[in-house]
């Protein structure tokens, strides 16, 4: 399985390396509504840095859904999908990796938009770690979610309108875990602020990764 | 294809009746009840009446109409206890429940407008009741995207799975959200804790009505759903026998023969 996981991934990530779609349309786009957020916000500083980390979270989550989007048209032409079933692949495995290369990504915006958030909105980070914790429990959660909704939608016609609304109300509780220990960051927080996310952030990952790793190979079956 | 035609059967159809019948009588005595029988109650005065309507609907909703929808679904998942009746049936259930749904967020609505002088507050139920619409509206949205009627089972079933296990954590993460910002404000509802007499025994009416009125509201929606699933399968049938019988049948004759040929059989008559 694990092996599985790594040439998927690896196979994802190589796709990006050759096309870079993520890093010139998804960033970007995350960018984009940065200076929206910004613009709706007004010129003050103040009330951007005090909703830094409910805008970050919501153009990560904006952004993820483009991610994921892509993740699933890469198998969508020229058969690759059932290519991919035909290789005798773990199906759990193929779940991992296709989840392990979305994280990738978000990880790579998540800095994007992090440097962004500090530089635009005069955010002041405060206590790194619980950035680094959240964004990395976030991120696990939402690639997952995102893959297996990914691969519900995938032969869907309607894919590109219907993903985003099954997806973003789900995710929800990973805005929300994380823009309160982003909060608790920004303002210097003591952990105590943020373990009953830390927790919330690790039972939402655990759920959808267990439920992706059982039931992706049925799920394929539907598209 | 399995086509369910039990639904069409005498004694279904009664028995739905029967629910039907009774669902109206007990909303009706609750109506009556409610509105006329019980006394005001001293704090709320009028507006107390809603809690003979409003904590029925969210039951109906919240626990009973999503409940089952999550049950049919692993149901259908099952490879033992798959079949059509179970996708059916959890269609029907969360069909119904997003109406008592939108009914639980109005009425509440109605109720918080005077008591709490909001239309709308982000307390920690009433996120959830909302995140859970939105949910379970994803589920009806792919359930209308056109596929076979095995293929569109499984995907609901899954999404019902995906969506019901979110359940409890955005049950938590509004309650923490709610709790950690902020203490409660507004959001203390001046319900008497203890409620006896007549308003005890219209508010066990209402309950027992309005679970009455979604059984047979899913009875119904259940068979109507049996029907288009009989339907479309009867006229892939018919048009493949017209397409068979066009390249079976007796060729074109020209036209002169045609009367000539008809001829006998008016004779016969």
């Amino acid at each position: 399985m694990w092996r599985d996981t790594l040439l998927v991934a690896g196979k994802d990530l190589r796709i990006e390396a050759r096309s870079r779609v993520a890093l010139s349309q998804v960033a970007p786009f995350g960018i984009v509504a940065l200076v929206l957020f910004a613009f709706a916000l007004g010129p003050d500083r103040a009330p951007m840095a005090k909703g830094a980390p409910g805008l970050f979270w919501v153009a990560v989550l904006f952004s993820s859904v483009l991610a994921i989007q892509r993740s699933v048209s890469v198998e969508s032409v020229d058969g690759a999908r059932d290519g991919l079933r035909l290789s005798g692949l773990d199906p759990a495995g193929q779940f991992l990796g296709k989840t392990l290369s979305v994280a990738a990504q978000l990880v790579v915006l998540e800095v994007v938009l992090g440097l962004g958030v500090v530089l635009l909105y005069g955010a002041n980070i405060e206590t790194f770690w619980l950035i680094v914790v959240s964004c990395g429990l976030g991120t696990i959660g939402l690639a997952a979610a995102g893959t297996l909704y990914g691969a519900l939608s995938a032969g869907l016609r309607v894919k590109e309108t219907l993903l985003p609304f099954l997806l973003l109300p789900v995710v929800a509780p990973v805005l929300l875990a994380g823009t309160r220990m982003w909060q608790a960051a920004l303002t210097g927080g003591t952990p105590s602020n943020g373990t009953p996310w830390f927790h919330l952030l690790i039972a939402f990952d655990a759920v959808y990764l267990a439920l992706g790793v059982v039931v992706y190979g049925p799920i394929q079956e539907t598209a | 294809m399995t086509t369910d035609t039990s639904v069409q059967s005498p004694r279904v159809m009664w028995a739905t009746r029967v629910i039907g019948l009774l669902a109206l009588v007990g909303t009706g005595l609750t109506v009556w009840l409610g509105l006329w029988v019980t006394p005001p109650d001293k704090v709320q005065g009028d507006l107390v009446r809603l809690v003979y309507i409003h904590p029925g609907v969210a039951w109906v909703a919240l626990y009973l109409a999503f409940g089952l929808a999550a049950a049919c679904s692993l149901l259908y998942l099952w490879p033992r206890t798959r079949s059509l009746f179970w996708d059916r049936l959890a269609a029907a259930a969360v069909e119904v429940g997003v109406v008592f749904n939108v009914a639980t967020l109005i009425s509440g609505s109605v109720w918080g407008k005077p008591t709490w002088g909001v239309w709308w507050a982000w307390d920690a139920r009433l996120t959830s009741t909302a995140v859970l619409l939105v949910l379970f509206l994803g589920y009806l949205a792919l359930r209308r995207v056109p596929a076979e009627p095995e293929v569109r089972a499984k995907r609901s079933a899954f999404a019902a799975l995906f969506a019901a296990v979110d359940v409890p954590i955005v049950h938590f993460s509004v309650l923490w959200w709610k709790t950690l910002h902020q203490g409660a404000t507004v959001l203390n509802p001046n319900l008497s804790p203890t409620i006896h007499g007549s308003m005890a025994w219209t508010l066990l009416l209402g309950f027992v009505a309005l679970t009455l009125a979604f059984v047979w509201m899913l009875l119904v929606r259940y068979r109507i759903g049996a029907l288009e699933d009989f339907l479309g399968s009867g006229e892939l049938d018919m048009a493949l026998l017209e397409r068979q019988s066009e390249g079976a049948g007796p060729t074109p004759e020209p036209l002169g023969t045609a009367d000539d040929a008809r001829a006998p059989v008016k004779a016969s008559r």
